[in-house]
């Protein structure tokens, strides 16, 4: 970039060599043709290099019109009536915009037209809705973009087979799991940069891996297994990733693309955007579109209104929420459904449509979540008919859609549904009526899904009128937390679905009273949890083993917005991002709670893990290791100490190198002050200078007349 | 040792200056009245009224007989510290923001700020032995930087004038002719508002505060670029330490952000740091403000600082300071 000149340098500048800057007419300056002066100029910086902007040329907002009826003139402007009626609903047509043909020796029309819109999507959206529009039996529209013309004609005569390219090998997209020490990436958004890291925690700081300017336009993501990161952009998505930096691996052209989600296990990638309608009475248009990630092939789009994709069943108010489409059935990503008013598409990935070409019907469905392993789908159904009918939670097993296991719930007001990871238990939090339906208080259903018959135990509170804050699952594991509790310090209670001696009932394990906590942070591997007091309570947090029921770190990342574990559950990031002005970075924490590093960054927006694959251990192997944790750790407790002597050779060096320098400095200092001492007692008139010694204390007796009183004193003689 | 808290000013501090002894401390803040405080026990010893405006600055004469002062009411006033009589004052046509005394006292320093589209200005100015003699014009006027200029200092042997301010450069000018003589480099200089410059105790390195949250220690001869210390938030004051090699830098969150949010979030703390390895040693908390103003006693065994919210903490340090290692 260039050097940025303000006009007081250029001022200054002028000053120093003597010129009058207002005798000067600047317009006249030429420079001569193709001369810089090696000052760049700004527009051609790094931003656009590597996507040039698609300016909007051709005739894309020109539609023609076929199969119109041919007319004489005299029912020529009867036609453009109709023509006129059906087509400016859809958009604005410029001003002389359709144009009809007429035969210049019949004087009839010629049986088509074009029409001008004022933008491209009109265009676009004229097009798909009138294709194929009966005008009367005899005249169906065809209608296509003008632009597409050219491709057709393009398309040549005879079929040719296309090149086969010779097979290139990728790249190992997996490179950054085979890192020597094990440890795990990072990226971070800050200002206009994009950075990627490894958590060093040995050296106690993170090592730079790729960093990019504008890398994307508003927010990058990882993909679930960590093998892309995405990025999204004015014209589409991205996928970047490779063996030692990031390349792009593949563009997904979606303009104006808002959101992003993948499949589990990366197959696909959802994009999603939403167009402002040329007339505001109107709903806005949803684009959905779906792409296989490795081939960037479009395997199917949604188009419509947001009424058609908005959920919340009946009411129809409440938007979109993303993500709109939800995947299922575990890693194969073979499902993925969606809600509508009364239904619920279920979509397959063979065919890219409906499972048994049609939606299942549920009546007043208002939600709906998949197990995360395996085809199951929850549905929650809420009250009808004032109380008359119950509202009810089933689950539902796909694709056969049969409903495994039903429950029915009394004077409900609200209910949400939480998976355990491993799809073994789902818990449903029912918030209830008391009996005059002023208030409500809230119980748990659990549902033991690998169960036979999937038995559901209730739960109540030890107060059930507390109310619930927040509520998790043990990732992998068989207890959850709940923070419960009316007052400013909440308690914090954890539950086990086993008791000791039976396998079948769920037991409390502890509650700790009053804690500063709103938000449960599980590792990923289980048995710790971070208590995170987020928002109002300004960054508190309690870092908790529940095997032990113990305290094992208390700590407090002022203002914290974000906590994230990495993969692995060694290490937590706490972070502040950008909705608060202040202090803006993140703190690297050990699972134990204690503070490795800390990195302030300006306008800090996102820190992500980057995810990892599920381990490819079986479930004996890791309880065994984690038996034998002693024998396995000894490598790498070694790494450690060799790595830490190494640290601390490291640092001693640079300590003396340093210290060596500034007794340099400081040698030199002094005797320059050495040599210009005879200067500086001249500059002090004689007066013997530096050192405190060279001055005497000497005792002055000041002497001052206060008061001046003259009295008479009476004659004694 | 508990801080010695000094309630004078009614208004934030902005300057501090130990005598050379030490045994006298001189606090300016925005009311309009400096005080001077026997630095040891912090009791007050009197106060120089005749300005009218803030005072952003001052200096002692090395025989502690004359205090200097600039003032936001056009003036730099010259005053017997004994008995706090003006002796004399220099009019200026904007604020005067800054004033150093040269070795052997017979030149000061001034600097104005831009005002009433007036350029700022550094300006040397005679001082004569006997107030009647004084004269009000300027041996040297120098134009050039832009916005304001924060601080001008003498270089070494009165040969140079060093000054900082807005424009984030650091420039050395000859104190015969008002040239410019070197400029520091942008890239490697500070990023936004250079707020505070303190020279060592020997004149030969300086060390400069930055909003852009750093502090950077200079050669002032070579004007090169020795250390560079990171904070977390805006520096307003910085000072070196006389006996050890420590530097102390303080500042906070900006005061107009203070009312957001906690007292914990501004890191109103003036921190110290190892001056060679540039790392931090601790914090002195207690300020609820941000710290505007910090110097250390000559002999290096206390340091005070003072905050925008009009106190001045003396601190003593304890033994243990003395036997730190890094």
């Amino acid at each position: 970039m260039a050097e940025v000149i303000s006009m007081a340098d250029i001022e200054a500048s002028a000053a120093r060599i003597g010129i009058d800057l207002s005798s000067i007419n600047l317009d006249s300056i030429q420079l001569p043709p193709g001369e810089d002066f090696g000052i760049q100029s700004g527009d051609d910086g790094d931003l656009y290099q590597d996507d040039p902007l698609e300016f909007e040329g051709g005739f894309g907002n020109i539609i023609v019109v076929d199969n119109l009826p041919v007319v004489p003139p005299e029912k020529f402007e009867k036609l453009e009536g109709v023509i006129r009626k059906i087509y400016s609903q859809i958009g604005t047509i410029r001003e002389g915009g359709i144009w009809m043909p007429v035969s210049p020796d019949t004087q009839k029309t010629l049986g088509y037209c074009f029409i001008e819109y004022n933008t491209a999507q009109e265009a676009e959206l004229a097009r798909e809705k009138t294709n194929g529009y009966k005008l009367d039996k005899s005249h169906i529209f065809a209608v296509n973009v003008l632009d597409d013309f050219e491709k057709y004609m393009k398309v040549p005569e005879e079929w040719k087979a296309s090149e086969i390219k010779p097979y290139m090998p990728g790249e190992n997209l997996q490179q950054w799991l085979t890192d020597e020490k094990a440890r795990d990436q990072f990226v971070i958004r800050a200002g206009s940069n994009t950075e990627v890291f490894w958590n060093d925690p040995r050296q106690l700081m993170p090592e730079l891996v790729h960093q990019r300017q504008y890398w994307t336009e508003s927010f990058v993501q990882w993909s679930p297994l960590g093998t892309y990161l995405a990025t999204v952009h004015r014209q589409g998505a991205a996928v970047w990733g490779g063996a030692s930096t990031f390349n792009r691996l593949m563009r997904f052209a979606h303009p104006q693309v808002r959101q992003i989600d993948f499949s589990p296990s990366e197959k696909y990638i959802i994009t999603y955007s939403s167009h402002e309608p040329s007339n505001p009475r109107d709903s806005h248009r949803i684009v959905i579109n779906i792409f296989d990630v490795r081939t960037g092939k479009l395997m199917r789009d949604f188009k419509g209104n947001v009424d058609e994709f908005a959920t919340g069943g009946s009411g129809g108010v409440s938007g979109i929420s993303w993500p709109v489409f939800r995947w299922g059935g575990g890693r194969e990503d073979k499902y993925f459904a969606r809600i509508g008013k009364n239904v619920i598409a279920v979509y397959e990935t063979e065919t890219f449509t409906l499972v048994d070409k049609k939606s299942m019907k549920v009546d007043n469905v208002v939600d709906f979540s998949w197990s995360p392993t395996d085809p199951i789908l929850a549905l929650f159904v809420p009250e009808q008919g004032g109380g008359n009918q119950p509202a009810r939670v089933s689950l539902v097993q796909i694709p056969g859609k049969e409903e495994l296991r039903q429950k029915n719930l009394f004077s409900v007001s609200d209910c949400k549904v939480y998976w355990q990871n491993n799809g073994e238990y789902l818990a449903v939090k029912v918030d209830r009526y008391t009996k005059t339906k002023k208030s409500t208080y809230t119980g748990f259903e659990l549902f033991r899904i690998k169960e036979r018959d999937i038995p559901i135990e209730v739960l109540e509170l030890d107060n059930k009128n507390d109310k619930i804050i927040a509520f998790a699952w043990e990732p992998k594991g068989h207890r959850f937390a709940v923070i419960h509790g009316d007052g400013p310090r909440p308690d914090i209670s954890f539950y086990s679905m086993r008791t000791s001696q039976n396998t079948g009932r769920v037991s409390k394990l502890m509650t700790l009273k009053s804690k500063q906590a709103n938000a449960l942070y599980w590792s990923p591997a289980g048995r710790y949890i971070l208590l995170a007091g987020l928002k109002g309570f300004n960054g508190q947090l309690e870092f908790y083993n529940v095997d032990e029921l113990e305290t094992m770190a208390t700590g407090e990342h002022f203002m914290a917005t974000d906590i994230e574990w990495d993969p692995t559950g060694r290490y937590v990031a706490t972070a502040v991002t950008s909705v608060h002005e202040m202090e803006n970075g993140f703190h690297i924490w050990s699972f134990n709670g204690k503070l490795l590093y800390r990195i302030s960054r300006d306008h800090f927006y996102q820190f992500l893990w980057r995810p990892r694959p599920p381990s490819l251990l079986t479930t004996e192997k890791e309880e065994e290791i984690a038996k034998n944790l002693k024998k396995y750790s000894k490598k790498y407790e070694a790494e450690d100490q060799d790595v830490s002597m190494q640290l601390n050779e490291q640092d001693r060096k640079k300590r003396k190198m340093l210290q060596d320098q500034w007794n340099e400095w400081v040698a030199k200092w002094k005797q320059w002050h050495e040599e210009e001492r005879q200067f500086r007692i001249q500059l002090r008139d004689g007066e013997a200078s530096d050192e405190e010694e060279e001055y005497e204390a000497k005792e002055v007796e000041v002497e001052e007349v206060l008061d001046v009183s003259e009295e008479i004193v009476a004659d004694q003689d | 040792m508990r801080p010695i808290l000094m309630k004078g000013h009614e208004r934030p501090l902005t300057f501090l200056r130990y005598n050379r002894e030490g045994d006298l401390l001189f606090s300016c803040a925005k009311d309009h009245t400096p005080n001077v405080w026997f630095a040891d026990n912090g009791e007050r010893l009197g106060t120089y009224r005749g300005h009218n405006g803030a005072v952003w600055c001052c200096d002692v004469s090395r025989d502690s007989m004359r205090l200097i002062t600039a003032s936001a009411d056009q003036t730099v006033k010259l005053w017997n510290v004994q008995d706090g009589v003006q002796l004399y004052s220099f009019n200026f046509d904007s604020p005067a923001k800054s004033v150093d005394f040269s070795v052997g006292d017979k030149l000061v320093v001034v600097t104005t700020d831009p005002f009433m589209g007036l350029p700022s200005t550094i300006q040397v100015k005679r001082i004569a032995r006997d107030p009647n003699e004084q004269t009000t014009e300027s041996v040297l006027t120098i134009k050039g930087p832009v916005g304001r200029i924060n601080r001008a200092v003498w270089g070494p042997l009165n040969k140079t004038i060093i000054s900082a301010g807005e424009d984030t450069v650091i420039r050395v000018w000859d104190t015969e002719t008002g040239k410019l003589l070197k400029e520091a480099d942008k890239e490697i200089g500070h990023q936004k508002t250079i707020t505070s410059l303190s020279k060592s105790a020997d004149g030969s390195h300086f060390l400069t505060g930055s909003s852009d949250k750093s502090a950077k220690l200079w050669d002032a001869r070579t004007l090169t670029l020795l250390k560079t210390y990171v904070t977390e938030r805006p520096v307003n004051a910085c000072a070196i330490s006389p006996l050890l090699d420590h530097v102390v830098i303080g500042g906070g969150q900006e005061a107009v952000h203070v009312t957001t949010t906690d007292r914990r979030a501004g890191k109103f703390e003036a921190k110290f740091f190892h001056k060679n390895l540039q790392e931090e040693i601790g914090g002195v908390k207690g300020h609820f403000g941000p710290i505007n103003a910090l110097a250390f006693n000559p002999d290096g065994r206390s340091f005070s600082s003072g905050g925008e919210d009009g106190y001045v903490r003396l601190h003593h340090f304890d033994p243990d300071y003395f036997s730190i290692r890094m």
